[in-house]
């Protein structure tokens, strides 16, 4: 008898090489699956077990997960964009003219790059209110929205210092009144002026502070407060359902207890 | 009472003092150490020379300028303003968010394209050249000192405010 597709596979999943890198074996019980979520590296910050219907559209909207679908295209277009991009002064201009004119798909992976940026500001925007008004940010999830809010400002910054690169009128005069911003800041405020642009203008200093910001610095702080966005979920019991609130658990026991419902 | 509870205490003291003492040491180095490293940190993100422009401009023969003109130099972010009294020199760059000024020739004043901040340029309706007369910026262009060199080239020193209106604030032939 011929073998199907998933017994090849399953065969495959037996192999000492596939048992060596994935420790968890096949089967699936309720321990493997959970098991198979818990020794991943990267899946071990979610929860072993989650409730289908948290899984469909309306528990969520996926925005928490679109939001970073839209960081990993960013991160995927814009590592390839610095390969043609020098951060100087009398190069930044025509580097950002080449790979919209010169570039092979250059202006597909700059334009992708900036309708992300401008969707994952929005989606970022979104998630939160999704949040809010669901009131997913009570206890105990009150420190995962203040992660969200850091999370929520270093989108902000990564737009801002993105805006500086392409180095034409619109960047600079931008990044002119943005950094004249930062300098009503009470007592510090030119100091902060001054540290930001690395001069007292939008010059060579500016422009090479922000292309290290945007690409270095403020991606692994996004991805380090990510990692623990996430994790924070699994801590603070998984994803938020309203059914499953304390209160909402106790307003419906007393309601059944005095025979009459309660709607919460 | 007091006495007993003393020497409890200075036991205390006595029995943990090595290894308390060589854990304050390190910590406290560690501490010395982070302090230092932050420090460091602080000095080497402000550059100690910049290679910016200099502040003094050099702005040409007076006679470019015809009386009662308003001339933005674009590149250096000033205005040479040939008065009856004089030539002076007000900065461009707006007091609001930094934006730079344009003259417009056809209303008389000095306007900024980015929040709509408006300056004049001539005395009048007791405004002082470079007074706000409308918008968000919350200080007058400042004036800048001016002078005559030796070839007789007006020079600016965009880095030098000076008192609107004083004696020393203008060039006069």
């Amino acid at each position: 008898m011929a073998k199907t597709a998933d017994q090849y596979f399953d065969d495959l999943r037996e192999t000492r090489l596939w048992r060596s890198i994935f420790r968890s074996g096949t089967g699936s019980s309720t321990l493997k699956r959970a098991l198979a979520i818990q020794q991943n590296v990267f899946l071990h910050l979610f929860s072993t077990k989650v409730r289908t219907r948290m899984l469909g559209v309306s528990a969520t909207w996926y925005l928490g997960t679109l939001t970073l679908g839209t960081f990993f295209i960013l991160v995927g277009t814009g590592i390839p964009l610095m390969l043609y991009y020098h951060p100087s002064v009398p190069q930044a201009y025509q580097d950002t003219k080449d790979l919209q004119f010169v570039v092979s798909s250059g202006v597909f992976l700059r334009n992708l790059h900036r309708w992300s940026a401008h969707a994952m500001v929005f989606l970022v925007f979104a998630h939160m209110f999704k949040v809010f008004y669901r009131g997913a940010y009570r206890a105990p999830r009150e420190f995962n929205w203040v992660i969200g809010v850091v999370l929520l400002l270093i989108t902000l910054l990564l737009s801002y210092t993105g805006y500086l690169l392409p180095w034409d009128q619109l960047a600079y005069w931008a990044i002119t009144v943005g950094s004249n911003i930062a300098s009503a800041v009470p007592l510090a405020g030119q100091k902060i002026h001054f540290l930001l642009l690395g001069g007292n203008s939008v010059n060579a200093n500016a422009l090479l502070r922000f292309y290290v910001l945007h690409c270095m610095i403020l991606p692994l702080t996004a991805i380090f407060f990510i990692a623990i966005h996430f994790w924070r979920i699994r801590k603070d019991g998984g994803l938020y359902a309203h059914s499953s609130e304390p209160a909402v658990l106790r307003s419906r026991s007393l309601g059944n207890d005095k025979g009459g419902a309660i709607h919460g | 009472m007091a006495d007993e509870h003393k020497v409890e205490n200075s036991e205390t003291a006595a029995e943990l003092n090595r290894r308390q003492f060589f854990a304050r040491l390190g910590l406290g180095s560690l501490g010395i150490a982070a302090a230092g490293t932050a420090a460091f940190a602080f000095q080497y993100l402000q550059p100690n020379v910049l290679y910016e422009p200099s502040p003094i401009v050099n702005q040409g023969k007076p006679d470019r300028y015809p009386l009662d003109s308003v001339t933005l130099d674009v590149g250096a972010g000033i205005y040479i303003i040939h008065s009856a009294e004089g030539f002076f020199s007000l900065s461009a760059v707006c007091t609001h968010l930094g934006c730079l000024t344009a003259w417009k020739q056809e209303l008389g004043i000095i306007a900024c394209p980015c929040h709509g901040s408006k300056f004049s340029a001539h005395a009048g309706d007791g405004r002082k050249p470079g007074d706000k007369v409308e918008g968000p910026a919350p200080r007058p262009l400042p004036w800048k000192r001016i002078w005559l060199n030796d070839d007789g080239d007006l020079l600016v020193d965009r880095s030098t405010d000076v008192q609107p209106l004083a004696r020393d604030s203008f060039v006069r032939i």
